[in-house]
């Protein structure tokens, strides 16, 4: 089959590879229909994810078309058309038993590999390194689901690729997002970064009952998507603006209640920190950037939530403990627990509540991914979302 | 999950930071390598990071610099315990100090830059220094920092299963090869008594008799070779009731090598690190007992290293007939 293949940083080609196979009794194997590049996806795609060897198979956002059952299988069946969670949860272990499928104790084979670097291992995720279980990943024609009862969920006839698609992680990420700000009426949430996990956190506010939105992000035509199409209630240029001081203009000096970090380890910044970290980056000193992140904890407001969803990968520096201890604020984060949101949300779809097609600008075939991630990378095009289609 | 390993080692003393050298060391071993591949792979990119002018010359230098601390990297992790390869890495700050002190004077570098890299250097180099310090201490009295005097590990999981339960399934001691990595087959022999054959390196096998010397229903077993093992080792594993349910369980393995060929070859079995096997078979454990079988990845399913795709049928040891087996053993239970 042919499948997106990491080959060393910024180089990712299709390549024909086997085709997956059973490996454990509840494994689906799946005709993938349409797939998804994703902003961590990026951060392999750059070399920051630690783990990663060429000639992996890459891609966690998928669906498609049940083609193989594994023998101890019981709610899926042949032919039928599942979307799939990014993180492999068992449904069986402790975590996964309180709903936290993303740190499932059982799905990372590699997990000793993941103590290492983090003390305790978190879920498996497709296509996301050997630090995280060496699973090939959906940006293929075919891809092997494990625990098939536990997380991929049927997508109702008639609801095409493109609504359900990104209930494999965009969509209940952005809404974990929110969900951890604890939103009350009359909240004002400050989200960072208008990529794709961004628009859907700034929606899904609005579903969670905030009264304002503003978004934060330097691509006027994001800005511009958040105003449209997440109907957020102010934007802010950091590259034309102190957002610090903007954002004490927007909410009467306090600060917003809740403050979302959809950017992740690669932040970017217009100051004199962004050459600072990129410069101990470079050096290997300091893993991740983590300016978004320091932003959003100055910002909040006293008492509030940061809500951190961008990825980050080891460690950072120069965090601003001190304003998050003095001023009692709460930090909440975490890989997507995917299975939670699924079914709420598939509701909320189908009731017409959101269109999640809304972040999609560009519809490649799956040949073209490396042009995908090229785009998707510099943002050229206006690029928002890139879907994948076999 | 925690862990410890000890080493019999009596001229071993541990402080502060430096509590585990090895892994500072290997962790400066993977710095090596990260360093050494931006070095070679975007000279012109560092080169302007750390401030000096992106002339050939320079990128030249880098790229040497580049090979030589992925040789260094690659030297400490092949020999985390070892002290030579973390002074060859000592001497290698030295060098990149002088480097960056000739920039720091050159009028075509910017001197900010390069003052914040010499920086970053000086403080690599303190860590390595100390590091290698404490290697050579904690190895004074063995070749190579191989144990001296036997191995001893402990690890503990837990489970969502009843302690009865879990007591029971390793009470049999023929379901240890199920999760034990390293084992090849564990046959009963009496109440007390069972053979183990373990595989060693080149395809051979190591084999003894054990006998259970403690059995407490739900709580212990403990066990030990017999005289006659080609390698005595002896082991138990206590079940406790989790707090909030489900079960934790404690083992304790301890292995002596014997001399000679033997325990080249036993050093090997069981790897660098022994509590990382124990661990990992530990885990294996915990998926046979909640999932009913070991759970795969594309990469973990065949022998050896393995990229993340999937692997071709060949390279799949017997993965068919160990799925018909598991089901079959996942319907009756
Ligand atoms: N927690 C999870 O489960 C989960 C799931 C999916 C994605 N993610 C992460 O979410 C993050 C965003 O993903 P995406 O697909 O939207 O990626 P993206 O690259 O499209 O979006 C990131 C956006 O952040 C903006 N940005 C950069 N620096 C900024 C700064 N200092 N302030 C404000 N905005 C800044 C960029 O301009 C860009 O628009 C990534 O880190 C990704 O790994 C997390
Ligand atoms: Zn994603
Ligand atoms: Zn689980």
């Amino acid at each position: 089959m042919k499948a997106v293949c990491w080959e060393g940083k910024k180089n990712v080609r299709v390549e024909e590879v086997p085709d997956p196979k059973i490996l454990n009794t509840q494994d689906v194997i799946l005709r993938v229909t349409s797939t998804a590049i994703c902003g961590s996806d990026l951060h392999l795609y750059n070399g920051f994810v630690p783990g990663m060897e060429r000639g992996d198979v890459v891609g966690h956002e998928f669906m498609g078309e049940v083609m193989e059952v594994g023998p101890a299988v019981r709610n899926l069946k042949t032919g039928d058309r599942v979307v799939v969670p990014f993180p492999i949860a068992c449904g069986e272990c402790a975590m996964c038993r309180q709903d936290l499928f993303s740190v499932c104790e059982n799905s990372n084979p590699n997990g000793w590999m993941a103590e290492k670097l983090w003390g305790h291992s978190p879920a498996g995720i497709f296509g996301y390194s050997h630090l995280l279980g060496g699973f090939a990943g959906g940006q293929a024609e075919y891809v092997r689901v494990p625990f098939a009862d536990v997380g991929p969920i049927k997508v109702p006839d008639g609801m095409p690729d493109e609504q359900a698609l990104f209930l494999s992680d965009i969509f209940p990420t952005g809404y974990m997002g929110a969900d951890m700000c604890n939103i009350k009426p009359g909240d004002v949430i400050a989200v960072w970064g208008a990529g794709p996990v961004g628009l859907f956190a700034m929606a899904s506010a609005y579903l969670l009952g905030a009264e304002r939105v503003i978004a934060i992000d330097r691509f006027p035509y994001r800005l511009q998507m958040a105003r449209e199409r997440a109907r957020v209630w102010e934007t802010i240029n950091y590259e034309e603006a102190s957002v610090l001081e903007r954002l004490n203009e927007l909410t009467g000096g306090r600060g917003p209640d809740a403050c979302i970090d959809a950017v992740g380890m690669e932040a970017h910044g217009p100051t004199a920190m962004y050459a600072y970290d990129r410069a101990k980056q470079a050096l290997m000193l300091e893993t991740d950037r983590p300016i978004a992140l320091r932003e959003a904890v100055q910002a909040c407001r006293n008492g509030g939530t940061v809500s951190v969803i961008g990825v980050y990968g080891g460690f950072i520096d120069k965090f601003p403990m001190g304003s998050l201890m003095n001023r009692s604020l709460t930090i909440r984060t975490g890989q997507c627990h995917v299975q939670r949101y699924m079914r709420p949300l598939l509701e909320r779809i189908q009731r017409g509540e959101i269109d999640p097609s809304f972040v999609i600008t560009h519809r490649l075939r799956l040949e073209d991914a490396p042009r995908g991630y090229d785009m998707f990378l510099h943002k050229r095009d206006n690029c928002e979302k890139v879907v994948l289609t076999t | 999950m925690t862990t410890a390993t000890h080493r019999t080692d009596p001229g071993g003393t541990s402080q502060g930071l430096f509590e585990d050298p090895e892994r500072v060391a290997r962790g400066l071993g993977w710095f090596s390598i990260g360093l050494g591949l931006a070095e070679l792979g975007a000279p012109r990119g560092l080169a302007r990071m750390i401030g000096v002018n992106d002339d050939d010359d320079n990128r030249n230098t880098l790229f040497a610099l580049g090979l030589r601390e992925i040789a260094s990297g690659v030297a400490v992790l092949a020999r985390p315990r070892s002290a030579l390869p973390m002074w060859n890495r000592v001497g290698g700050d030295i060098m990149d100090l002088a480097l960056l002190g000739r920039a720091l004077r050159a009028d075509s570098s910017e001197r900010n830059r390069v003052a914040a890299a010499t920086a970053a250097v000086i403080g690599v180099t303190v860590l390595d220094a100390l590091t290698a310090q404490k290697l050579h201490a904690g190895t004074r009295d063995g070749a190579d920092g191989k144990p001296h005097g036997g191995i001893h590990v402990t690890r503990a999981i837990t489970l969502t299963r009843p302690r009865e339960e879990v007591y029971w399934f390793w009470h049999d001691f023929e379901n240890l090869p199920r999760f034990m990595e390293h084992l090849e087959s564990v046959r009963v022999l009496d109440q007390n008594r069972s053979h183990w054959t373990a595989r060693a390196p080149a395809g051979t096998t190591v084999e003894w008799d054990a006998e259970i010397t403690d059995d407490r229903p739900n709580e212990l077993i403990a066990w030990r070779s017999l005289p006659g093992a080609d390698v005595s080792n002896m082991g138990s594993v206590r079940f406790l009731d989790a707090p909030g349910g489900g079960t934790e369980v404690r083992v304790e393995l301890r292995y002596d090598p014997p001399g000679g060929k033997m325990a080249a070859a036993i050093a090997k079995l069981f790897g660098e690190e022994p509590s990382l096997q124990l661990s990992s078979d530990l885990r294996r454990f915990k998926q046979v007992m909640e999932l009913g079988e070991v759970v795969r990845s594309d990469a973990t399913v065949t022998h050896g290293p393995h990229p993340a795709r999937p692997p071709e049928l060949d390279e799949i040891p017997d993965a068919p007939r160990a799925i018909e087996q598991e089901a079959l053993e996942g319907a009756i239970r």
